[in-house]
């Protein structure tokens, strides 16, 4: 798809840090894992991976305090899971495909009403 | 132009063009027209039901990008629908396997013209990680394209 106009303006400040947190590809990993797989511990997220436990712990309190995961303890372990801030993800998302459509559609109205 | 509805599933779009239907029709279903106004090289490309219809990107500093689609239904001067992965604007990414959205474009009489309605769905399906991304790579080159669109359409 071709790309658009940012859904700058109003409203962005806000989101920053939960921007910020997803600008990093570990974390978007994390996030995407925790999409996929649901709440999961630090050491299913560290098994199999070249990223130490402390940097993954790192990444997540990152992700937690840009609210779009937490932690909650299950017996001796805490499980990492999604938070609901993800769904302004989602809406931001649809922002800027919204505005490309906006775009577009100005330019369909330019060349459908001009001379012929 | 309106926008509607609280879903994160879906975008609508309504826009009313002073056109008859007929060449609203040509502007949406001719490759090439189609092209000239969205921003892709459809040059010698044509629309049909099934057809993979692929083009490069025509927006400056984008022209390193593929617009490809899976066109699903044409019904003359009413209604035009095809597939796509929305926002694959990472050339070093593959989307091939990951879910598509629909896109629908109908056509309606008005008085004024015609109603184009478009609706884009299937975005709840679109990883979440994926779409943190795109909205990353909204870049400002893009807010002041926006500014010379409205400039040229105003």
């Amino acid at each position: 798809m071709s790309p658009s106009p940012g859904a700058r303006g109003a409203g962005l400040d806000a989101s920053a840090p939960l921007f910020a947190a997803l600008g990093d590809g570990t974390r978007l990993r994390l996030v995407s894992r925790l999409g996929r797989d649901g709440p999961t511990s630090i050491t299913r997220l560290t098994a199999g991976g070249d990223v130490t436990r402390q940097a993954v712990t790192k990444h997540l309190h990152v992700l937690a305090h840009a609210g779009l995961v937490r932690s909650r303890r299950r017996g001796r372990e805490s499980l990492w899971e999604l938070q609901p801030r993800r769904l302004e993800v989602a809406r931001r998302y649809l922002d800027a495909i919204s505005k490309q459509w906006d775009v577009a559609l100005g330019r369909l109205k330019a060349a459908v009403e001009g001379d012929d | 132009m309106s926008t509607t509805g609280g879903s994160t599933d879906r975008i609508e779009k309504k826009i009313v063009l002073r056109a008859p239907r007929a060449k609203v029709w040509k502007a949406l279903a001719d490759a090439p027209q189609f092209g000239s106004w969205f921003g892709v090289d459809l040059k010698g490309a044509s629309f049909a039901p099934g057809a993979r219809v692929r083009g490069k990107v025509t927006h400056p500093g984008y022209e390193h990008l593929t617009w490809d689609v899976v066109v699903e239904r044409m019904e003359p001067e009413r209604l035009l629908s095809w597939r796509w992965h929305p926002y694959a604007v990472d050339p070093k990414l593959d989307y091939s396997k990951e879910p598509t959205t629909l896109v629908v474009f109908e056509l309606k009489d008005v008085p004024e013209g015609t109603l184009l309605t478009v609706v884009e769905s299937g975005f709840d399906q679109i990883p979440l990680s994926r779409r943190a991304e795109a909205w990353r790579m909204n870049d400002q080159g893009w807010a002041a394209q926006m500014k010379n669109v409205e400039r040229h359409v105003a």
